[in-house]
């Protein structure tokens, strides 16, 4: 009830014009934190302000003639046309400013199309539906999803409120970090459908493209959290994964770097060691609901007609080897999870459903096993089809 | 006019046949054009139910009515029910009653493709409605359809695929119907540029449908044979490219926009003259701003891919023809204005509407300005605010006058006056909550909301409420119209043929007695 009693209170707030003290939304684009955005953002309102005053003219004389020229006041209605002078005129005002509009929005696009001479380069790739960050020049390279909080909360009839998730819909596990004051470029491509990279306070978004790859770049001014989301319709959790940017000092980013490149060197590790039954699948677990549960449901029931169910599926409920193979390679819809996980997680998560999901295979398989295929999956292809 | 009433008189003897067979059977442009509008309100209702349940589950964050890929499904299928089942076949009926009667003929052209055309509208609708008890679902990957997304359709992509070109032939055969009744039929002395805006802008609009429906056909006929036939046209992988479909598609989809306007800019021209009681001005620049905006359509198209990666001479390039737009554009605005300065204006509900069409058509041409500046636009893009843009265009645009076209010449069709008051009941309550559903949208748009989302962050949260109220309330203000239309077709104050006071001077149709005669202008009308 309270929820519901203080958007009454803003609602009537807002009516009053007075509610932009104390609320969080915005009414209008973010200056942005790139100079970039706020090139962007004076255009915007340039643009605005020219429509506007057009706005105030043409409809001032539209009204004036409603209220004027009535036949309830007796005005009588005049015959004429055409005006040959007038109609020259209002082509040709707004023709110039028109090319007065296109001189700074050109500039502008200049600007942002000039991705030359980069201090870093981050490759960023579009799955369904999350985003892999590649650090191309120092090897750091992460998948970064929707958070288990809000990811938990959004599901139908969770009966979590929104408000009450920190960042709802705007929080990831791994955020990508950047430093400010360095031209970042960022490669941007997909590796199944259609997405788009959006920060608005970045001031641009752009398409990630599977099999072709996009360019763009920022500089940040200011160290904060940036947040923002897929732009490009991308299949059912469009929504569902957002993007968070944070922008950090040069040794702070060094040493977030440095932390990151261990982090990677542990998780390798941990692929080299036996792992108890038990431990693959409490891990598995884990990894199933970040991973697989968005298609195939928390419960392993899959959607049908489209999501296949893993309770009672003849492939996880079959050979080891079939299942290892549709999880590492994929198959139609289902990603090639070979490229996204690392062994132990895989090994983990294979082992799960055979064990869980109402699942009672009794098998499972050691990142040991798994860790050799996925070296085998990086290899160059032989061209041998020709 | 009294001699074409009594030589009609005389020839009564095929009038319409009895029951459902009239209607099936039926070659007379009335009875088609009949059936046309009444499938496209019960359509406007269809896509209207689908976008409350978007409005519905949009109301607050968090999912509680409907699961993401249903939300998605509901999206796409609004637009393609809202385009080619409601606003398309509005303009086609208006064009089959109208047209004939405005230019002096007797009928259409065509007369037995006319009745093919709606039937294959009305199949290819049930084959599109069909689509939401497949397995899998209905399409869910937008109207626009783009691979890779559309591929991953479960069973009804080729249903889907197979009623676009349903609906694609069903509209090349009425524009091709329209175009050859207004070149070979126009009584003598009706020359081209003697010819109502309306007739005009409609004779424009079949020439872009007969020129981009077979590019769309084509480009969801390559989506067809990339999922089943092995080739990859949009697929990266075996040489194709996905961002291929988009060039195709657009190159469709920006004329197809034009469609969708150009015949509501006619019913405005046709409107205003009439209640302002003064000829329309620029007649003229009218008819060649028309033909200017047909041209700009086809040279527009990538401006709804500026962030797909075009390279800078491209960007530029759609930038700078896309601003362009603006003038002819602005030269109808500035033509209506002019029209009814210094008129005696009266302000009926056919009126009414066109005045809110006009107010609130250039307030969604404003947005497309600042969308066509490709740098913000790189802000604006696939956001709420190009909901609120398109939306803005097409509902208070392109519907505003689609309901003002019935009110205009509902009395000709029936006979019957409509309820004027409740008639202006419907249009404040529409006008009023038209703006509260979509106004509220540009600033979600601005602070960074995307659109196709079936929830959304907290900060969006307000003035999705906001928005959501004025949809309900606009979708039940329509209820109105419905039963204004039942109850004048069912009886109601007899209207004169002239109707409108001193629209005689204004158009043929209103030389006609009221409900005009099962055939008309079988001699063809004198032309001064």
């Amino acid at each position: 009830m309270k929820k519901t009693k203080q958007i009454f209170a803003h609602l009537f707030l807002m009516l009053l014009g007075v509610g932009e003290a104390n609320a969080e939304y915005a009414l209008n684009m973010p200056k942005g934190v790139t100079r970039i955005s706020n090139d962007v953002y004076d255009l915007h309102m340039l643009i605005l302000w020219i429509c506007v005053v057009i706005g105030i003219l043409v409809f001032g004389v539209m009204f004036y003639s409603i209220y004027y020229h009535r036949k309830s006041v007796g005005h009588k209605a005049e015959q004429f046309h055409d005006n040959v002078k007038v109609e020259l005129l209002w082509t040709v005002i707004p023709t110039i400013i028109l090319v007065v509009m296109a001189i700074p929005a050109t500039k502008t696009m200049l600007e942002m199309d000039d991705v030359n001479e980069p201090d870093i380069t981050i490759k960023v790739t579009g799955w369904q539906w999350k985003w892999e960050y590649d650090y191309l020049d120092s090897g750091v390279h992460f998948f970064s999803s929707l958070d288990a909080e809000s990811n938990q909360a959004r599901q139908l009839g969770s009966g979590i409120e929104a408000a009450d998730v920190d960042n709802y819909l705007l929080n990831v596990d791994n955020p990508l970090v950047i430093p400010v004051n360095k031209k970042i470029r960022f490669l941007l491509t997909a590796s199944d459908v259609l997405h788009a990279w959006w920060v608005p306070e970045f001031g641009w978004k752009k398409d990630n493209v599977p099999g072709f790859i996009n360019d763009a770049w920022v500089s940040v001014e200011k160290p904060g959290i940036y947040r923002g989301q897929c732009a490009e319709l991308c299949g059912k959790d469009h929504g569902y994964m957002p993007i968070v940017v944070i922008a950090k000092e040069q040794a702070e980013y060094e040493q977030w770097l440095e932390e990151k490149k261990a982090q990677a060197l542990a998780e390798a590790s941990s692929a080299d060691r036996e792992w108890s039954q038990a431990e693959l699948i409490a891990k598995g677990s884990e990894v199933y609901q970040a991973n697989c549960a968005s298609c195939h449901m928390a419960d392993g029931q899959g959607v049908p007609g489209t999501f296949p169910a893993l309770a009672g599926s003849s492939v996880v409920t079959g050979p080891l080897d079939g299942e290892v193979d549709m999880v590492l390679n994929g198959r139609g819809m289902m990603p090639s999870f070979g490229a996204m996980l690392n062994a132990s997680d895989l090994a983990a998560v294979i082992s799960f459903t055979r064990n869980g999901l109402s699942n009672k295979v009794g098998d499972s398989v050691q990142p040991l096993i798994i860790k050799p295929m996925l070296a085998a999956m990086t290899q160059p292809e032989e061209d041998d089809d020709w | 006019m009294s001699a074409v009433t009594s030589a009609h008189d005389e020839h009564d003897d095929h009038g319409p046949k009895k029951g459902f067979m009239r209607w099936l059977t039926t070659t007379n442009h009335k009875d088609i054009g009949t059936m046309y509008l009444v499938f496209a309100l019960v359509m406007f209702f269809v896509g209207g139910a689908m976008a409350l349940v978007i409005r519905a589950e949009l109301f607050e964050p968090g999912l509680q009515f409907v699961n993401p890929q249903f939300f998605n499904s509901m999206t796409t299928m609004h637009a393609l029910i809202m385009i080619f089942g409601a606003v398309m076949p509005a303009f086609a009926g208006f064009a089959n009653w109208m047209i004939p009667m405005m230019i002096g003929a007797p009928d259409m052209a065509l007369p037995r493709m006319n009745n093919m055309s709606f039937w294959l509208l009305v199949a290819g609708g049930v084959l599109l409605f069909s689509t939401l008890f497949m397995e899998g679902g209905a399409p869910a990957a937008g109207w626009t359809m783009y691979p890779p997304l559309v591929l991953q359709t479960g069973n009804s992509l080729p249903f889907a695929i197979f009623s676009i070109h349903l609906l694609g032939v069903s509209s090349i055969m009425a524009a091709i119907n329209i175009v050859a009744t207004i070149f070979n039929m126009r009584a003598p002395g009706m020359d081209l540029m003697k010819m109502p805006m309306f007739v005009w802008t409609w004779l424009i609009t079949g020439f872009l449908l007969i020129a981009v429906m077979p590019v769309f056909a084509g480009a969801v006929t390559m989506l067809l044979t990339d999922r089943f036939f092995e080739t990859s046209f949009f697929d990266a992988a075996g040489g194709g490219d996905p961002v291929l479909y988009q060039h195709i598609f657009w190159f469709f989809g920006h004329p197809e926009v034009y469609i969708l306007i150009l015949p509501t800019f006619g019913l405005a021209s046709t409107i205003i003259p009439v209640f302002a009681r003064k000829p329309l001005f620029g007649y003229h620049s009218m008819v060649y701003a028309t033909v200017g905006i047909a041209f700009l359509s086809f040279v527009v198209w990538a401006h709804h891919m500026f962030t797909v990666g075009m390279p800078i001479a491209g960007e530029l390039f759609f930038m700078y023809a896309t601003m362009l737009v603006a003038v002819p554009t602005g030269v109808k605005v500035f033509n209506w204005i002019a029209t009814m300065w210094k008129g005696a204006m009266t302000f009926e509900t056919p009126m009414l509407f066109t005045v809110a069409f006009v107010v609130l058509f250039t307030m969604g041409g404003f947005s497309g300005l600042m969308l066509a500046i490709a740098p913000a636009d790189f802000q604006y893009h696939d956001s709420y605010f190009i909901v609120a843009h398109f939306h803005y265009v097409l509902v208070p645009g392109t519907v505003f006058m689609i309901i003002a076209g019935t009110y205009y010449w509902l009395p000709k069709w029936t006979g019957h006056r409509y309820d004027e008051k409740l008639a202006k009941v419907h249009f404040w309550m529409s006008t009023i909550s038209v703006n509260v559903l979509f106004f509220p949208q540009h600033f979600l748009g601005l602070a960074g909301m995307p659109r196709r989302i079936p929830d959304y962050a907290v900060q969006f949260a307000e003035f999705n409420m906001i928005s959501s109220v004025g949809g309900f309330l606009f979708g039940f203000s329509q209820l109105i119209f419905l039963y204004i239309i039942i109850k004048t077709i069912r009886g109601g104050k007899k209207a004169t043929g002239e109707v409108w006071e001193g629209a005689k001077k204004h158009g043929l149709e209103w030389t006609l007695p009221s409900p005009a005669p099962y055939h008309t202008f079988e001699k063809p009308p004198k032309i001064k």
